[in-house]
């Protein structure tokens, strides 16, 4: 791999597209061989690999559109890779489409007997239902590619030639996308992570998911600046004063993930109303009290604990080091919200070798397109103003 | 005739003045690497890389803040420990007295509080303030700090510190009105 630093593009792409493509398709068939051997089981880890993957996208879309609203300027040489990762949005959409065959083994308020027999459930079906879940799965997709193809079509025009106007559209843009995407990243997260419990419900559901996603997206393009550098590509744009910015945005969400996570917590503790418990009762018995223990000091407390101190932040080794931990956890912490309701298990967390395969298989592909369209432009935004400010950006 | 009181003068230090942001940067990194510990710049504005140029290490503000945050946690949790488990248990909706899920937010907020508390007088007390009097207040011109002029100062305290050799120092990396500052 090899950089032009005059123009920020890559002379030489190394073999990272095809290894990604050919980990992903191997991953997809022995996943598919899974299907074959538990197709519920098949399902639950398609939907953690799914909703640990796109809650990737989701959390660089957001980024982008932070990027644009605050006029952020030491983050323009990352701007390129955080759009790149909206790439797999389409993909996504189509690694939904198990899922939707899965919906009987997936969310017990497709049972026609459960809602016969539950005048809640049936009260619901105006919302859950499945014609109701398909057609606003396909509304999340549309906006969401909608949205990152059109802050993309923006960037890319802006590497002909850069006119104010395009900082404004991308501005403006970000504005009324960013109240979309809190209500469709919301409802998202109800219809394919919380309706598993349908009588459970809480209204803050939504921003969990979001914070883990946002936590993950931030930690994804911090470990692909450090493997770029290892390959002395973008090594003196992305300088130790940006790995300190983004040390500083994983210390800040791990804080706001555990800050919501502890939120949704409290409420239900406190209440103590049996159908709200019965959420946590789940994930507090067996051995799932051991995963429940690894998200509160694994995800919140020890991370806190090491990326508080500023020479963490600036050692790129142990940077890079936590950044992969807390990836780990984000994907413990999509498993510990799918599995518990797996009807083959028995009170307890077991690990299956197609929860790896379904990871890799997305991601592979996910990777893939990632790297695909930011390999073929120049890796920072060329023409933007603010890439100056960027390039020497220094903190106090 | 009144006779008048002959107070000896107290020499606080020196003070050069310097043209521009630039040539300011440039001499502090100097008077850094001449040796010099007790010296101040004094601009109008934050120049980028100053702290460097003078060869300040990391603020300890943030081990004060974190200190202060550690004091707020514990005071916080033995607070509400003491108060409803020790000194008037109730039983509040069937919970144990020592229910740490129900303290987290007033510790949280404490643990906020005090680590402010740390960060504001941390930086009291590492910027030496409040201090009512300065030797640079000897200098009529020194007030220009705050619209136009770049000022270095040096202190008599510095162990390098001698009249002649470091007025005659600031000459020669480009200090221009230099002053001693003295005074009763």
């Amino acid at each position: 791999m090899k950089l032009d630093t005059e123009t920020f593009r890559l002379s030489e792409r190394g073999g990272f597209a095809k290894k990604a493509l050919i980990a992903g398709v191997i991953g997809l068939v022995v996943t598919v061989v899974a299907w074959f051997l538990d197709s519920a089981r098949f399902y639950h880890a398609w939907l953690t690999a799914f909703a640990f993957w796109i809650s990737l996208s989701l959390g660089a879309l957001f980024f982008t559109m932070l990027h644009h609203l605050t006029g952020a300027q030491w983050s323009t040489v990352i701007r390129r890779m955080s759009e790149s990762f909206l790439a797999p949005f389409p993909y996504m959409a189509i690694f939904f489409v198990p899922i939707i065959f899965g919906m009987h083994d997936l969310y017990h308020w497709t049972h026609e007997e459960a809602i016969a027999h539950n005048p809640i459930l049936e009260w619901k079906t105006p919302y859950l239902n499945q014609t109701f879940f398909v057609i606003r799965a396909a509304i999340y997709f549309a906006v969401w590619i909608f949205l990152s193809r059109r802050l993309y079509g923006f960037s890319k025009a802006q590497d002909e030639g850069h006119s104010p106007e395009l900082l404004a559209k991308m501005r403006s843009t970000s504005a009324w996308g960013m109240v979309i995407f809190a209500l469709t990243i919301t409802f998202a997260a109800f219809d394919w992570l919380m309706s598993m419990e349908p009588m459970w419900y809480s209204t803050i559901f939504g921003v969990y998911f979001f914070s883990g996603g946002l936590l993950s997206a931030v930690c994804l393009i911090t470990l692909t600046a450090l493997w770029l550098r290892r390959r002395q590509v973008l090594d003196t744009a992305i300088t130790r004063e940006h790995y300190h910015d983004l040390g500083k945005l994983v210390f800040g969400f791990i804080i706001f993930w555990g800050y919501i996570g502890f939120s949704q917590y409290m409420l239900i503790w406190y209440a103590n109303i049996p159908e709200e418990t019965s959420w946590y009762l789940m994930r507090w018995e067996g051995s799932w009290k051991a995963v429940s223990l690894l998200m509160i000091l694994g995800y919140f407390s020890i991370p806190f604990l090491i990326t508080i101190f500023r020479a963490t932040k600036r050692s790129l080794g142990l940077l890079g080091f936590m950044v992969v931990w807390l990836l780990l956890m984000h994907w413990v912490d999509m498993y510990w919200l799918v599995f518990p309701t797996w009807s083959g298990a028995d009170g307890n967390a077991h690990f299956h070798w197609m929860d790896l395969s379904a990871v890799v298989g997305i991601g592979g592909i996910f990777l893939w397109a990632f790297w695909s369209r930011y390999a073929a432009g120049p890796l920072v935004p060329v023409r933007d103003p603010k890439l100056p400010q960027s390039l020497s950006h220094v903190n106090f | 005739m009144a006779e008048t009181k002959v107070t000896p003068k107290l020499e606080y230090g020196m003070i050069a003045r310097f043209e521009g942001p630039k040539e300011l940067l440039h001499a502090a990194e100097k008077v850094r690497d001449e040796g010099y510990t007790k010296f101040d710049c004094h601009s109008p504005f934050p120049i980028h890389g100053m702290d460097d140029a003078m060869g300040l290490k990391q603020s300890k503000v943030g081990y004060i803040s974190g200190v202060g945050a550690a004091l707020g946690f514990a005071l916080g949790l033995w607070l509400q420990w003491w108060t409803s488990a020790v000194d008037y248990p109730l039983v509040i909706a069937g919970k144990p007295f020592f229910s740490y899920q129900a303290f987290v937010p007033v510790t949280f907020g404490l643990t906020v509080l005090f680590g402010a508390l740390g960060a504001v007088f941390g930086m009291f007390h590492v910027n030496r303030l409040p201090q009512y009097f300065h030797g640079v207040f000897h200098s009529d011109r020194f007030p220009k700090f705050s619209d136009d002029a770049f000022f270095v100062s040096i202190e008599k305290e510095d162990p390098k510190y001698d009249r002649s050799s470091t007025m005659s120092f600031l000459e020669s990396i480009g200090g221009a009105e230099i002053e001693v500052l003295e005074g009763e």
